[in-house]
C-alpha cells in the first residue's frame, strides 16, 4: 500500500510530421518535465507517430465549461456572412 | 469553475431533464466528453468498465511475460517484448481514460490489488508451452480485437479514442500469434502436437472472454441504452467463432468441440455449450494462476513505491531550488 | 584465403560476438523486468531499451555468422553456444536486483557504450559503422534515461540514496572490463575497426563523475575489480542460469524452426 503522492498527470501533444500542428495524443504520469517528455516518446511514438512533442501538466490546462457551450459557440453559427458561399458572384466571373 | 467543482449545483435543478438531454445526445450519436454532465450511474459504470479493461491489459502482461526469457529465437523474443510492451501502453491509455471520469490511477490500482476490481479471467490460466504464446496471440488477442472493434464507437469519448488507438496497435498481436501457430502446425510432429494441445486448453476460455449469455448478463440492458456496447456478448462470440474456425482449418488443427458444425441455414457455425460453472469457478479464485497474477501486480507496485517516491522528492527539490533562485 | 585475412576474420568474428553477447545478455535482463516495473511508464521505457539492444545484438550476430562463413544463423550463435563461449561483459549479466541496481548497471554501461559506439561509428568496416550509426541514437537516449534515474535516486529520498549508493558499490568493480584490451581488441583498434578501449576511460570517468555529482554522490569506495567475461568466457555464476533458461527451447528441441 502506498500513501505517497501519485505522479502528476500530463497531457501529451505530438507533431506527426513537420509542417503539421501538434495534436493531443493522450496523457501519462510523470514526476517531472524531463521524464514526461521521455515517457511521451515511449508511450505515444513507438510506431514513428511523431517528430516533436509537447507535454503540459494536466492541472495547468484551462478548459471552457460545457455549460457555456451554447453561449460561447452557438452565436457563430448565424454569422454566415463569414463564409465565402454567402456571396453571390456571376458565373462568368472567374478567379474569385 | 464553481459549477464544475460542485456537480450538485448543476444537477439539482432538474435531474430528469438533464438525464433526458444526456440520453438524447447518446441517441444522436454525440460522444459524451469528460466535463459534460452525465448521470452518476453512467460515470460509475464507465469507471468500472474502463478500469476492468485496463486491469486486463496490465495483468495480461504477466502470462506472456513468463516466456520472454525462453523465447526460442531472437526474432520471436523481439516481437514478444514489443507485444507485451504494447499491453503496458494500452493499460496506460485506459487508466488515463478512467481518470477523466474523476478517479485516480492509484485508486484504480488499489481496487485491483485489494481484489475488489476484476480483470479478464483468461489470464488466470497458465501459459505452459511456446505454443501457448502463439495461441494467446491468435485466440485471446483475436477475441479481444472483436470486442474492442465494437467498442471503438462506444459513447464515452476518451474510451472510444483509446479503443481506436489500441485496435490499430493490436492488429500485429494477433498476426504474430498466428504466424507462430503456422510455423508450429507446419513443423515437426512434436510442434504440431504442442499447437493442438494449446488450442485444446485455450479454446473454451477464449469463448468465455465474451462474457455470459445475454440473458444472464445483468448489465447488458443499460449498456445498450447508453450505447456503451452495441452488440451482444453472444453476437460477438458468434462472430469470433465464424472467423476463427476457417483459420483453425488452415492450420490443420481442430477445436475441442464435438458439437461444432456448419449451419447452412443460419450461415454460422453452431457450437457446443460453454461450461459456465468453470468460468465462475475461475473468476472466483479457482484458476491455477489467480494468486500468482495478483501477487505479481501487488509486488511490482509495492516494490516500486520507493522509486516513485524518490522521483517525486527529487522533482520537488528541483522546483524548490528554482523558486529560491527566482 | 591467405593466413593474415583468416586471422583477421577470426578476430573480427570474436569481436562481433562480444558486442552481440553483451547487447543480448543485457536485453535479457531488462526483459525480466517487463510487467514488473515500478510504474507502467517506466516498464515501457525499459522494454524500449531492451528492444534496441536485441536489435543491435541481432545485427552483430548476423554479421558474425557471415564473417565466420560456416552458415551459422543469429539464433545458432545466440542459443547454441555454451557459457564458456559467451563473451558478454560481466556487468550486464549481473542480476537485476532492485530498481537502483538495474539503473546503476544501466548507467555505467550506457555511458561506456555510447563512447564505444561513437568509436564504432568511425569504423573502417562499413557494416559496423552502419550498425553503430543507428545504435548511437538509441544509446544516447538510454544514457539520458538511466542518468536521469541515477540523479533522481541519489538526490531523492533517504531510501533511494541508500539503495543507489549500495548499487554502485556492488557494481563498480565490474567496469574494469570496459577498458581492458586483449590481442583481439588491439588488432581491431590497429585496423581501425574498433576504438582503443583504454582511451575511453577518461571520458567515461568524466561523464560518470558529472552525473554522480549531480546526484550528490561521490565515487564508490569499493576498490575490488574483476575481469574474465568479455575476453575469456570466465563468468560470474549468474550467466549459467540465464543461459539455461534462454537456451532451453533450442536445447530441448534441436534443429526445429520456431
Amino acid at each position: 500500500m502506498t500513501t505517497a503522492k501519485e505522479w502528476p498527470l500530463w497531457e501529451v501533444f505530438i507533431r506527426s510530421r513537420d509542417g503539421l500542428h501538434h495534436k493531443h495524443a493522450g496523457s501519462l504520469h510523470a514526476p517531472d518535465a524531463e521524464l514526461a517528455i521521455q515517457n511521451a516518446r515511449d508511450l505515444y511514438t513507438r510506431r514513428s507517430e511523431g517528430v516533436s512533442s509537447w507535454v503540459i501538466p494536466s492541472a495547468d490546462i484551462v478548459a471552457s465549461e460545457p455549460a457555456d457551450k451554447e453561449s460561447l459557440f452557438d452565436p457563430a453559427a448565424s454569422k454566415v456572412y463569414r463564409h465565402p458561399t454567402f456571396y453571390t458572384i456571376p458565373d462568368e466571373v472567374t478567379n474569385i | 469553475m464553481a459549477g464544475q467543482d460542485r456537480p450538485e449545483l448543476v444537477a439539482a435543478p432538474d435531474e430528469t431533464a438533464l438525464e433526458a438531454a444526456f440520453q438524447a445526445r447518446v441517441d444522436a450519436e454525440t460522444r459524451i466528453e469528460p466535463r459534460d454532465w452525465m448521470p452518476e450511474k453512467y460515470r460509475r459504470f464507465m469507471i468500472r468498465q474502463i478500469s476492468q479493461h485496463a486491469h486486463s491489459e496490465y495483468v495480461g502482461m504477466l502470462p506472456e511475460g513468463n516466456w520472454i526469457t525462453r523465447a526460442p529465437t531472437l526474432r520471436r523474443k523481439a516481437a514478444l517484448l514489443a507485444k507485451i510492451q504494447d499491453e503496458a501502453g494500452h493499460a496506460a491509455y485506459l487508466y488515463s481514460a478512467a481518470e477523466t471520469l474523476g478517479t485516480t490511477r492509484d485508486q484504480t490500482l488499489e481496487d485491483l490489488h485489494s481484489g475488489k476490481a476484476k480483470y479478464s479471467s483468461i489470464f488466470n490460466y497458465p501459459v505452459l508451452t511456446w505454443a501457448d504464446i502463439g495461441t494467446i496471440g491468435w485466440l485471446v488477442d483475436g477475441a479481444a480485437i472483436v470486442n474492442q472493434v465494437a467498442l471503438c464507437r462506444t459513447s464515452y469519448g476518451p474510451y472510444a479514442r483509446a479503443m481506436v488507438r489500441i485496435c490499430k496497435e493490436e492488429s500485429f498481436h494477433q498476426r504474430q500469434g498466428f504466424e507462430i501457430m503456422t510455423t508450429l502446425a507446419h513443423g515437426a510432429p512434436e510442434q504440431k502436437e504442442m499447437a493442438q494441445d494449446a488450442l485444446n486448453r485455450w479454446w473454451w476460455p477464449a469463448l468465455m472472454m465474451f462474457g455470459p449469455h445475454d440473458a444472464d448478463s445483468p448489465n447488458s440492458e443499460i449498456a445498450f441504452k447508453w450505447k456503451v456496447k452495441r452488440q451482444s456478448n453472444d453476437e460477438l462470440r458468434q462472430r469470433f467463432v465464424d472467423m476463427t474456425i476457417p483459420q483453425a482449418d488452415f492450420l490443420g488443427l481442430s477445436v475441442p468441440d464435438p458439437d461444432l458444425t456448419w449451419n447452412e441455414t443460419t450461415g454460422h457455425y453452431d457450437f457446443g455449450p460453454i461450461d459456465w460453472d468453470e468460468f465462475w469457478r475461475v473468476v472466483k479464485g479457482d484458476g491455477l494462476c489467480n494468486r500468482d497474477r495478483l501477487d505479481a501486480r501487488r509486488s511490482a507496485h509495492e516494490d516500486g513505491a520507493w522509486v516513485r517516491e524518490a522521483a517525486m522528492a527529487h522533482a520537488e527539490k528541483k522546483r524548490a531550488a528554482k523558486q529560491n533562485v527566482a | 584465403m591467405n593466413a593474415p585475412a583468416a586471422d583477421r576474420d577470426a578476430a573480427l568474428f570474436r569481436y562481433l560476438l562480444r558486442l552481440g553477447d553483451t547487447s543480448h545478455v543485457l536485453c535479457h535482463r531488462l526483459g525480466e523486468w517487463c510487467g514488473h516495473g515500478p510504474i507502467m511508464e517506466e516498464d515501457i521505457a525499459l522494454t524500449n531499451v531492451a528492444l534496441d539492444l536485441i536489435g543491435q545484438a541481432r545485427l552483430f550476430y548476423q554479421y558474425a555468422g557471415e564473417v565466420e562463413g560456416k552458415g551459422r544463423s543469429e539464433d545458432e550463435l545466440a542459443f547454441l553456444r555454451p557459457e564458456r563461449d559467451f563473451n558478454n561483459l560481466l556487468l550486464v549479466e549481473q542480476p537485476n536486483g532492485d530498481y537502483a541496481r538495474t539503473m546503476a548497471r544501466q548507467f555505467l554501461f550506457d555511458a561506456w557504450n555510447l563512447l564505444l559506439f561513437r568509436g564504432l561509428e568511425q569504423s573502417t568496416d562499413p557494416r559496423i559503422a552502419e550498425i553503430a550509426a543507428k545504435a548511437v541514437k538509441e544509446i544516447t537516449y538510454h544514457r539520458r534515461h538511466s542518468a536521469g534515474w541515477v540523479i533522481r535516486m541519489g538526490d531523492g529520498t533517504e531510501e533511494s540514496r541508500r539503495r543507489i549508493v549500495a548499487a554502485f558499490e556492488q557494481l563498480m568493480g565490474f567496469t574494469a572490463e570496459f577498458f581492458h584490451m586483449d590481442d583481439i581488441d588491439r588488432q581491431m583498434a590497429d585496423a581501425g575497426i574498433g576504438p582503443d578501449l583504454s582511451a575511453l576511460r577518461d571520458p567515461w570517468m568524466a561523464d560518470v563523475e558529472a552525473v554522480l555529482a549531480e546526484a550528490t554522490l561521490g565515487w564508490p569506495t569499493a576498490t575490488w575489480s574483476v575481469l574474465g567475461g568479455r575476453h575469456e568466457g570466465r563468468h560470474t555464476e549468474h550467466l549459467g542460469y540465464m543461459l539455461a533458461e534462454m537456451q532451453s527451447m533450442q536445447r530441448q528441441y534441436p534443429g526445429l524452426n520456431w
